[in-house]
């Protein structure tokens, strides 16, 4: 039954974008401000706690879920501006492609800095 | 019925010299959030991850990558990094209160986009001090 005056598409009309942009900019800021707020509070990082906190589990998964957030943050974001300055769909399409694997990319890159070789 | 028709599209006033609009505040540090927040997408992510990627490597990579931040292009480029995540955060920060109902009238967006602009702009300095 149609009651309300949109057409029932199927569409998501952006909330989905729009919840997942601030979700995920929420869990950046947790982890930005514990962050810098170690850095700040221990004033300064040198190489053994640096590495050392790489080679932390916990600190590790943080910076996981902090990246993932970020590119899916960047998704959202980058989207948004793509449609906003480039009209010609297939231009568009082409680049929001490239974003997609570079994004990919990332979280493969990611993933080989915090748990491959060498670590 | 004429009177049904659609009337003839008439040209509207299109004025887009970007140089000469003036921007209200809040409008100037909405465009500022947007590319900060392209900045950081195209340089602020492979940069960050290759950095930590070489600082994980040896003592000795850690040690040539604090070379590379006292040469003056290594410092700008991290000046406009860290200017562009502070001023990300904050301007986003300030949307988050803007959802939940917070200093949504004029004035209050008004006062918002102000301390948005120059406490990233003062924490910008912070780091540029902490650099030299």
């Amino acid at each position: 039954m149609v009651t309300g005056n949109r057409v029932p598409v199927g569409a998501h009309y952006g909330w989905r974008d729009w919840l997942s942009q601030r979700i995920t900019a929420v869990v950046m800021a947790v982890y930005t401000t514990i962050i810098f707020g170690m850095l700040l509070w221990y004033g300064g990082l040198d190489y053994a706690v640096w590495l050392a906190a790489f080679r932390y589990e916990p600190f590790r998964i943080a910076t996981f879920i902090f990246m993932i957030a970020l590119l899916w943050h960047a998704w959202v974001g980058v989207r948004n501006i793509a449609m906003d300055y480039i009209k010609p769909v297939a231009v568009r399409l082409a680049l929001q492609c490239v974003v997609i694997i570079a994004l990919v990319g990332y979280a493969g890159w990611t993933i080989n800095v915090l748990w491959g070789r060498g670590a | 019925m004429p009177a049904l028709e659609r009337p003839a599209a008439r040209p509207r006033p299109v004025y887009l010299n970007l140089l000469a609009i003036r921007l209200p505040l809040p409008a100037f540090v909405s465009i500022l959030h947007r590319v900060s927040g392209a900045l950081l997408f195209l340089v602020g992510i492979p940069l960050s991850l290759w950095t930590v990627q070489r600082a994980l490597v040896s003592a000795d990579a850690w040690a040539q990558l604090r070379v590379m931040v006292t040469h003056p292009f290594g410092k700008l480029v991290l000046i406009v990094l860290a200017w562009a995540y502070l001023h990300h955060f904050l301007a986003g920060l300030r949307h988050l209160l803007m959802d939940m109902h917070i200093g949504v009238n004029l004035q209050a967006g008004r006062q918002s986009a102000a301390v948005v602009l120059v406490i990233s702009l003062v924490l910008t300095l912070g780091v540029v001090i902490r650099l030299w």
